[in-house]
């Protein structure tokens, strides 16, 4: 059986205690919200979105300290960054949560940056009725991109 | 005379095994509950020696499998003291009753502009078929309000009851483990001239059940929460209103005669359960309620009035100010259900914490998103008690909420 050391390191705690980019943005950006209905967490994700690049991304909501470390490690490592990129990104995360990939004429993942802080979650695995909770903030993510397109 | 729950333990193979060398704790009966070994032989016996069809054919084993379908009828209308065996309708669990009630006789007649009362308490098998209700033909929906300590507040009953025609609510809260005043809650509804809905899911595995006392109208209720399979659930109502109500799934066993140009029910309670129902998982809820039985339903209230008070006893004078434990603290008003919050540990890492210990709690928002809405949070932690719990267990929860306070370092 894996330890809870597996799931709850250190640096997920730190993430849940002080989460980064809290709050809200107010339009024209981009309002996605996700729930999973088995625990009841809600997330919401703003983006702003400019010239194909998420310039700014702040997060809302409630939930264990998985989905909300998760949404915070997201929010950090995906500000900045091209659509393209961050796309690749979901993928590599949903990947490491042993998620099918869906699109199968995706094209090959760019795997050559680090994964860094979000590498914390790769135990996540181990606790199979939690990957929900890792990959809300990730799904809520897609839904706001695709509502920017 | 009282039981040990220590000995009724030793009847569920379940609890005993171990996990990583530890004890199974299984505080999670309000969501399902284990099965003793008097069901599961029951259930292996009857597939042994006299499974076959039921109502349709002529020979002998027929015949034997549908004589034991029905003596579960007759054994369910003596749990709950139905007048008329025919009043009790097999369904799939106490959604699909609830379902039944809400798009047969809500159907046939619920017009727009009718009101439907509901509670805050609601579970949403008893709040989502009324909002499909309300969306298809614009049925008002009206919800009787909570007291701070979770019990209804009756306060402005007679107004919300006031030209309703349906009041369906829980006699027991699934997460606040609340018991409210059923029998009172029925006169109310029919003062009114509204049609009583009893949700007994929760109810009816640990008290003992009279409907013919409450006067109620329709009672709902599963077998897998009262020591019994999953597969099978009990509608029960009025003969009369049964009768006037329009069949719910169309199929075989429900027809009296079907043509090219239509087709008439059959009698009650067959006009409800079309298609081969649950055979093997009847005969096991009537060994479950055989079980209940010889043990005592006054007597399984009280060892869960007894277990609430240790419980909430045990947890407050051990976390005093870092637990709340939501609904009424009075055992007299309350069943052996807890839901709680610990420190700021959310309720889902509350539950992976005591998993290492075995202990297993429900978290989430149960099936009651609008009552966590009041509650002011979207999840809470629940430990549920039955007779198969013992103060070990309250204790053994007590212990292992210790690590989640440590390990968020709260």
């Amino acid at each position: 059986m894996p330890g809870l050391e597996d799931l709850y390191r250190e640096i997920i705690l730190d993430h849940y205690r002080t989460p980064r980019n809290r709050g809200e943005l107010a339009p024209p950006a981009v309002r996605a919200e996700g729930h999973n209905p088995l625990c009841g967490d809600e997330i919401q994700v703003y983006l702003d979105v400019k010239d194909g690049v998420v310039s700014d991304i702040k997060i809302g909501g409630q939930g264990c300290s998985i989905s909300q470390s998760s949404a915070s490690m997201m929010s950090a490592a995906v500000k900045g960054k091209s659509v393209d990129e961050i796309r690749n990104l979901v993928r590599r995360f949903k990947n490491m949560m042993s998620i099918e990939e869906e699109d199968e004429n995706a094209p090959p993942l760019d795997e050559s940056k680090p994964l860094g802080d979000l590498e914390a979650l790769r135990g996540v695995v181990k606790f199979p009725v939690r990957i929900k909770c890792a990959t809300l903030a990730w799904n809520t993510l897609l839904d706001g991109l695709s509502q920017s397109n | 005379m009282s039981f040990d729950p220590v000995v009724v333990k030793k009847d569920f193979p379940l609890l005993e095994r171990e996990i990583n060398g530890k004890p199974v704790v299984y505080l999670d009966s309000a969501n399902t509950s284990q099965k003793p070994r008097q069901v599961i032989d029951a259930m292996s016996r009857f597939m042994e020696t006299s499974y076959a069809p039921i109502n349709r054919s002529a020979y002998h084993l027929a015949a034997e499998s549908t004589d034991a379908f029905e003596g579960a009828r007759g054994a369910v209308r003596r749990f709950i003291n139905a007048p008329r065996v025919n009043e009790v309708v097999f369904t799939k669990n106490a959604t699909e009753a609830l379902n039944l009630v809400a798009h047969s006789w809500g159907g046939a007649n619920l017009r727009q502009g009718d009101a439907v009362v509901l509670t805050h308490m609601e579970h949403h098998a008893n709040i989502v078929p009324w909002h499909m209700l309300a969306a298809e033909r614009g049925v008002e929906l009206r919800w009787v309000p909570l007291t701070s300590d979770g019990q209804l507040d009756l306060s402005d009953l007679p107004k919300l009851l006031d030209g309703a025609k349906v009041f369906s609510f829980t006699a027991m809260s699934n997460v606040l483990g609340t018991l409210t005043p059923v029998k009172q809650l029925v006169d109310a509804a029919h003062a009114a001239g509204a049609v009583a809905i009893v949700d007994g899911c929760q109810y009816v595995p640990h008290n003992p059940t009279d409907v013919q006392a409450w006067g109620a109208d329709f009672l709902a209720f599963s077998s897998h929460k009262l020591c019994g399979p999953s597969g099978i659930g009990v509608l029960w109502g009025r003969e009369s209103l049964l009768d006037a109500m329009p069949p719910f799934l169309g199929g075989g066993n429900m027809i009296a005669d079907v043509r090219l140009d239509g087709f008439s029910c059959a009698e009650l309670p067959a006009k409800f359960e079309a298609g081969t129902p649950p055979i093997t998982e009847a005969i096991g809820m009537h060994a479950a309620i055989s079980y209940l039985c010889a043990l005592g339903m006054d007597n399984v209230r009280a060892h869960e009035a007894e277990i609430a008070a240790y419980a909430i006893g045990t947890l407050k004078a051990r976390y005093g100010d870092d637990i709340t434990i939501h609904g009424p603290t009075d055992p007299a008003v309350r069943g052996a259900t807890l839901s709680f919050q610990f420190k700021d540990v959310h309720p889902h890492d509350v539950s992976q914490v005591l998993d290492q210990a075995n202990v297993c709690v429900r978290a989430g928002h149960h099936c009651a998103k609008p009552l966590m809405k009041l509650l002011g949070s979207n999840a809470t932690a629940r430990a549920s008690f039955y007779i198969y719990n013992s103060t070990a267990d309250a204790d053994a929860l007590a212990d292992a909420l210790a690590n989640a306070g440590d390990l968020f370092g709260l």
